[in-house]
């Protein structure tokens, strides 16, 4: 099967690891953080023949990793990225973990000084349906924030405008930013309408 | 339920080596033994072999018992046998005592051919990269072109680690753990301390003891009690000992009074009775000496370019005396060189010992990692 082949097949389910495919070079170095199961990487691994190395702290899916066969490197991402060599890494990926950050200025410096580039998802708090459940006086609960807001990772929820300026302020260039909701790209009010941001990310 | 059960009965074998072999300080040894045994079934192809290595006071007699009575078995059996995380049902496992050990490969207290006595303090100061040489040559003659997998915990993981380098052709996978790419000064400096226990006792006789039919019985005594304090966290210590007093009473003397005294005089004294100070010094010194990065001016990314091995490394949260931030180190060099690694940092309150725990989770990250290992055409 061809990659195009199989990013189309995967893509049914996770759209934006389909994206993150298409913005990567074929045989890059890559590195994920808070790779989770390792599903990202296995998935770029098969279609891009990426060079993968992920991050991750919880144990269990460390074994997962392990199990399918994923190289992952056991630690916190709040201590930073010292055990990274400056610009040794094609691409450094932070997938939908950039709200559960504590310390999110210097995870997106580190992951610049690390990376080439940079890829960041996360969900846009700014989505109409969140800002509808704040206005009927209650905490956004969705697909892309499915947590009670007394149990839930997320710390630091922003929306795509928030994270523009975050961007430009912190001398940050956007390469690429794509937005969608349930898959589908939106471009007519993103920070309205779209559920989940993506960007490619790059030092001015 | 899957099996998990230990491999038995088994029997140590030797190996004799004729060709001399020059260690790494210049010294020639003109023959020796090694004392080794296997688990499991070398397949057609020779592909599944996996090399134990063994740390400071560790031994060939890795899995297994000699005898039913026997009232322990191999020091790694948690780790060995059908079903368990090195599973012998799958590798060609292999335990083997080091050059200079005591437990049958030739060492101080073996009989130097050349004189007819025990080496004594003659045998020469072995390295790391000595004993990986040495055992190269036990691959050698069992056939085997290239390992599977080469694991140790401690100084056995700086074996593994320069297997990578000494044989980057014949290791597939390193896993290294529990251990560190050289000592820093407060290790290397406990290392002293043990030394001088053993060398100042009066039964050393410059490490000739054996013709006095003595040996340095204190000396080794003192050097493993404070190793066993050193392979300890604090933690694991107070929670098997904390001030619980032996017979439930301070006797205002120096006798036995804490638990703590009392286990570590009987780990001083099971020690004494059955391993070799000459061995204890030299093993030490391995220690010591083992420094891949020094040729490199101190860059172990260097000294690790020559590595193509995919790499295992594991250490654990209350090891004080090998550190994670040392295994960190190890991993750090192996990702500049762009190598196959995975790293876990396994919460353990052990200390050092914790490598020889079965620790469900670290057995299952060795277990998984293992897993992936292919063995050609093993069963």
């Amino acid at each position: 099967m061809s990659s195009a082949q199989n990013i189309a097949k995967f893509s049914q389910f996770r759209q934006d690891y389909a994206i993150i495919a298409n913005w990567l070079k074929f045989g890059c170095k890559a590195l994920d953080l808070g790779c989770g199961d390792g599903e990202l990487l296995r998935f770029l691994q098969s279609s891009m023949e990426v060079r993968g190395y992920g991050v991750e702290k919880d144990d269990g899916n460390l074994l997962t990793c392990m199990q399918n066969g994923i190289n992952v490197i056991q630690m916190d991402l709040e201590d930073g990225l010292s055990g990274f060599e400056a610009q040794s890494f094609d691409v450094v990926i932070l997938s939908q973990t950039l709200q559960a950050m504590h310390n999110t200025e210097r995870i997106v410096q580190e992951m610049l000084r690390v990376g080439r580039e940079a890829i960041v998802t996360f969900p846009n708090f700014g989505y109409w349906r969140n800002r509808f459940q704040l206005i009927a006086g209650r905490m956004p609960v969705s697909r892309d924030i499915p947590y009670q807001w007394y149990d839930t990772p997320n710390v630091h929820l922003c929306t795509i405008t928030d994270f523009d300026k975050f961007c430009e302020n912190h001398n940050i260039r956007v390469k690429e930013r794509l937005v969608l909701t349930y898959g589908e790209r939106i471009n007519f009010m993103p920070n309205l309408l779209g559920s989940l941001a993506m960007y490619r990310l790059e030092n001015k | 339920m899957q099996e998990n059960s230990s491999v038995g009965l088994v029997a140590p074998k030797i190996a004799h080596f004729t060709q001399p072999l020059t260690l790494k300080s210049g010294e020639v040894l003109p023959a020796y033994d090694l004392v080794y045994e296997t688990y499991g079934t070398l397949n057609a192809d020779k592909s599944n072999a996996v090399l134990i290595c063994h740390a400071l006071s560790g031994n060939h007699h890795v899995a297994g018992k000699y005898n039913e009575t026997d009232k322990y078995p191999g020091w790694w059996d948690n780790l060995v046998g059908p079903g368990r995380p090195l599973d012998t049902n799958r590798f060609f496992v292999i335990g083997v005592n080091n050059l200079g050990g005591c437990h049958g490969s030739s060492g101080p207290s073996s009989i130097n051919p050349a004189t007819g006595k025990p080496w004594g303090a003659a045998f020469p100061v072995v390295t790391v990269e000595d004993w990986v040489a040495s055992q190269a040559r036990l691959a050698d003659q069992l056939g085997i072109e290239q390992l599977a997998a080469v694991i140790g915990g401690s100084l056995g993981g700086m074996q593994a680690l320069q297997w990578t380098i000494s044989y980057p052709e014949r290791i597939r996978h390193a896993l290294v753990i529990a251990s560190a790419p050289n000592l820093t000064a407060q290790n290397m400096a406990f290392n002293e301390v043990a030394r001088q226990a053993i060398m100042t006792d009066p039964e050393f006789y410059d490490g000739d003891y054996y013709e006095h039919n003595t040996v340095p019985r204190r000396g080794l005594r003192i050097a493993r009690m404070l190793g066993h304090i050193t392979y300890l966290s604090d933690d694991a210590m107070g929670a098997k000992f904390g001030r619980k007093l032996r017979d439930g009473e301070i006797k205002y003397g120096f006798g036995v009074e804490f638990e703590m005294e009392s286990y570590l005089r009987y780990q001083g004294d099971k020690f004494a009775g059955e391993f070799d100070a000459n061995t204890y010094l030299r093993m030490t010194r391995a220690l010591d000496y083992f420094d891949p990065a020094l040729a490199h001016g101190g860059d172990l990314s260097a000294a690790l370019a020559k590595a193509k091995a995919n790499f295992l490394v594991v250490s654990f949260t209350s090891d004080w005396r090998f550190s994670p931030a040392r295994s960190r180190e190890i991993v750090k060099a192996l990702l500049d060189n762009e190598r196959a690694v995975s790293y876990a940092e396994v919460t353990a309150a052990h200390g050092h010992d914790a490598f020889l725990m079965p620790d469900p989770h670290y057995h299952d990250i060795l277990r998984n990692y293992l897993q992936r290992i292919d063995t050609g055409s093993a069963s």
